[in-house]
């Protein structure tokens, strides 16, 4: 019965091509933007981490002085120095790691390349194991390390293969700023996006090249970059003139396995910033702040909102072309309601009409469908060669590209539903006797 | 024109009417909404600088080693760019209007007062006023003996002596409004951190900051005198004629390079770059907007013709009729357009209802003022355009119908 509906379905569009190009071409163009502009939606707001990302934490504390304080005020977005170096210290959880950004200069050993900056990551040694960074050669450095200020430094793969070819690295030592280090790992092209663990330089498309244990760049005064905020006489420095003690400009992150662990820790920085304030280092009640990766990158927006903007934008624009295709589809559908009044009368019940016209309107949205999808891969291309932070990032995924598909077949059918019930309802011999 | 026969032929096509209202409506909601914000966009990337743009380069530069004497290298840099042949003026600035990554401070009026007034840029730089072009409306320029070392700056910060304050200030004339409503600014103090205070010297009519997102406080900027050495967050400035811009870049890496070659050039450009990247995603979306308001329209004018073309076929012997009874070919034209211009309203007055809605919605999201009612009848005017537009042709074609067709069957 499909194969003689399908037969009918073809018959009647090609009857009147233009108005099917007009149909298939409106449910086209409105998948194509809704899946491009949902698309790119979807690629920025994943999990950089996933499997992991529930695991890892991003504790806020609250040491500013009393001055302008206001009940149920977030604490910092970062920590300061010493804060920082507490908690990393009190080793408080199963994993965790205090880290900057930075930028340094670079000195290749071959004549033939010219000095040049890289973006830097200044950090403790749990950062490569709690957020799953995959070495291809060597592996991280240690806690003692740390302590130690080795001049130890992991490079990217990218780095690599500008600086030794793509050669095993490690071992060899690469000058940075007038420093020798030695190469201890190189890391197999981690590009995660967001860049989740500092959003302060940028969210998306930044990268780090080089990392290099915290506190042997600020022993050699390297370059900080990102973002501070200050408060009594505090200042945020300049280059290598760190800010100040009154600063926060450090990122933290902790892993914790279990909620119960996470709890525990909350009550730890709780009991830390009682501590501190026993002390006299901090002046305001403990403000305590415990967010997972996904809460902290939803809390702090990473998402643009043009980019949320765009997909209602599509999506309305989506409405538009189908309430049209409707309307297109009812109206053609009742101008046969003759042919379709000779059927009920030669004995095809109404659902036998209903399967009909539904099959036709089911191979409209079918032809929409495919042609969306391949506006859709048209759209991604025009995305990625804007100029966005993120542009190259907006790629169709296996999952995208089965949405495209369910949504095609899902918007035509729903098209086709009502106009499809609308005319099988037509009764057998009256539209014949009014002719 | 009688429009009680049009409505009772309406009446018959209940569905489909509803549906192109619907598809009208929709339209008029999008074209009202689209266009706001396409306007909204086109002004913020008006947004003045307060700046010789159009005279400007920019060059960053960093050592590859820890410098001797930053302050020095920085000095000798400034006097090898004047040499340059075309050079104006050079100087050194922490930030530029609409630069991105931005240096701010909050500003209190008084050394104790519990909250910050306000948030405002703070340019760090030298012979900013000459080499930025900016224009002084009241008070003086820095003088030469009003520069500090920033070290010192920091140090007397550092252990709390509030030595060497309070420094001299040049501040945007929308601050020196807003600090101070219908007030002289000169002389008046202002804190940036209970030890840090600053007395204005002089007031320039316009200064945009570096992340200038919100238009209300996009013009809050403050200029200090202070040697920031050389360094990896410091640009040099020249400024040139338009068409010297090019080959002073050129020449003045040179010389930089030659003064001290143990350094990285990491940005060499002409200012209209930084002002075209900063305002790039306003300018995709703007585009999108545009594209989506065309598709729109085009789309819903599309429908109209397929819905009309429709009609006409299935009501020929109608029309055959009506023909045979006396009316004439414009009467046919005219009661198509009239039926269409019905339609339409229909479908506008549901669709500024619909506009109002959604832009309620996106004030709750976005950081958007009211949908002016101006944008109301913009919606409705392209689409009673569009509509009459899409439905001339069908209309044409009913009217050329014969009025033999009446006495044909089927």
């Amino acid at each position: 019965m499909f194969g003689y509906y399908l037969d009918l379905a073809l018959h009647s569009l090609k009857r009147n091509k233009v108005l099917t190009a007009l149909m298939v071409l409106a449910i086209a163009v409105g998948i194509g933007a809704s899946m491009t502009t949902l698309t790119v939606l979807h690629v920025l707001s994943g999990d950089p981490l996933p499997g992991k990302s529930g695991e890892l934490y991003y504790p806020q504390i609250d040491p500013q002085d009393a001055r302008g304080m206001m009940p149920g005020t977030m604490p910092p977005l970062q920590v300061t120095l010493i804060d920082g170096m507490n908690l990393l210290r009190a080793k408080r959880a199963d994993r965790q790691a205090l880290m900057t950004g930075g930028a340094v200069p670079i000195q290749p050993d071959s004549s033939s390349l010219d000095p040049f900056y890289v973006e830097a990551r200044y950090t403790s040694a749990d950062f490569f194991a709690m957020f799953d960074a995959p070495f291809l050669y060597g592996h991280g450095w240690t806690g003692a390390d740390d302590e130690a200020h080795a001049r130890d430094v992991v490079i990217t793969r990218k780095l690599d293969a500008k600086l030794f070819n793509g050669a095993d690295s490690v071992g060899r030592t690469l000058s940075i700023g007038g420093t020798t280090f030695r190469i201890v790992g190189v890391l197999d092209g981690w590009r995660p996006n967001p860049h989740f663990y500092d959003l302060t330089t940028g969210s998306y498309n930044y990268y780090d090249q080089v990392f290099i244990p915290l506190q042997t760049a600020l022993e050699l005064h390297y370059d900080h970059n990102g973002s501070n905020d200050c408060w009594g006489n505090g200042t945020g420095g300049a280059g290598g003139i760190y800010p100040s003690a009154t600063c926060v400009w450090l990122q933290y992150w902790v892993e914790l396995d279990t909620p119960a662990k996470a709890a525990a820790y909350k009550q730890f920085l709780v009991h830390y910033s009682e501590e501190q304030k026993a002390l006299g280092r901090f002046q305001r009640a403990p403000n305590v702040k415990l967010r997972n990766l996904m809460q902290w990158l939803d809390y702090n927006g990473v998402v643009p909102s043009d980019v949320r903007l765009q997909a209602w934008l599509a999506l309305g624009f989506l409405l538009v072309c189908l309430v049209n295709t409707v309307g297109l589809m009812l109206a053609k559908f009742l101008r046969r309601s003759g042919e379709l009044s000779v059927r009920r009368a030669l004995g095809a019940s109404k659902r036998a009409l209903f399967a009909q016209l539904l099959t036709e309107s089911g191979v409209v949205g079918l032809a929409g469908g495919i042609g969306g999808l391949l506006l859709a891969l048209l759209g991604l291309w025009l995305v990625r060669h804007r100029s966005s932070d993120y542009a190259a990032l907006a790629h169709l995924d296996p999952a995208m590209l089965l949405a495209t598909f369910a949504l095609a077949i899902g918007a035509s059918l729903l098209a086709g539903i009502l106009p499809a019930w609308r005319a099988s309802k037509v009764a057998p011999a009256l539209q014949l006797k009014s002719n | 024109m009688d429009i009680l026969p049009i409505l009772a032929t309406l009446r018959r096509h209940k569905m489909i009417i509803w549906l192109l209202m619907l598809e009208i409506a929709l339209s008029c909601a999008i074209v009202c909404n689209g266009v706001f914000l396409i306007v909204q966009r086109m002004q913020h990337m008006e947004m003045p600088s307060g700046i010789a743009e159009h005279e400007l380069v920019q060059i960053q530069q960093a050592p590859i080693a820890p410098s001797t004497d930053r302050y020095a290298r920085a000095q000798e840099d400034m006097a090898a760019l004047r040499q340059i042949p075309g050079v104006q003026a050079v100087g050194m600035t922490n930030q530029l209007p609409f630069s991105g990554y931005s240096s701010n401070g909050g500003v209190m009026l008084s050394p104790t007062q519990p909250h910050r007034t306000l948030n405002a840029a703070t340019y760090f730089g030298e012979n900013l006023l000459p080499t930025l072009g900016l224009h002084l409306v009241s008070g003086r320029d820095f003088a030469s003996d009003d520069y500090v070392n920033a070290d010192a700056i920091l140090k007397s910060l550092a252990d709390g002596s509030g030595k060497g304050f309070p420094m001299p200030t040049i501040i945007s004339s929308t601050l020196a409004e807003r600090l101070w409503p219908q007030q002289n600014p000169l002389g008046k103090l202002i804190w940036l951190a209970p030890k840090a205070s600053f007395r204005v010297v002089g007031v320039v009519a316009t200064l945009a900051r570096a992340n200038a997102y919100d238009t209300a406080t996009a013009q809050y900027s403050m200029i200090f005198p202070l040697h920031m050495g050389a360094g990896k967050d410091q640009s040099y400035l020249i400024r040139t004629r338009p068409q010297d811009r090019q080959r002073v870049l050129t020449a003045a890496i040179a010389a930089l390079e030659q003064a001290d070659p143990a350094r990285v050039i990491t940005h060499a450009r002409r200012y209209d770059e930084i002002r075209s990247d900063y305002f790039k995603d306003d300018h995709a979306m703007a585009g999108m907007l545009v594209s989506v308001i065309v598709a729109v329209l085009l789309v819903t004018g599309l429908g109209i013709v397929g819905l009309a073309s429709f009609w006409v076929a299935q009501r020929r012997k109608q029309i055959g009729i009506r023909r045979a009874l006396g009316a004439t070919r414009a009467d046919i034209l005219r009661y198509f357009q009239t039926e269409n211009f019905l339609i339409v309203t229909f479908g506008i007055v549901v669709g500024m209802a619909m506009a109002y809605g959604i832009s309620l919605l996106l004030m709750m999201h976005y950081e958007l003022p009211h949908l002016p009612w101006l944008y109301l009848p913009i919606g409705a005017i392209a689409l009673w355009l569009i509509g009459q537009l899409a439905v001339l042709g069908p209309a044409l074609r009913a009217a050329a119908v014969p009025p033999v067709v009446a006495t044909r069957s089927v």
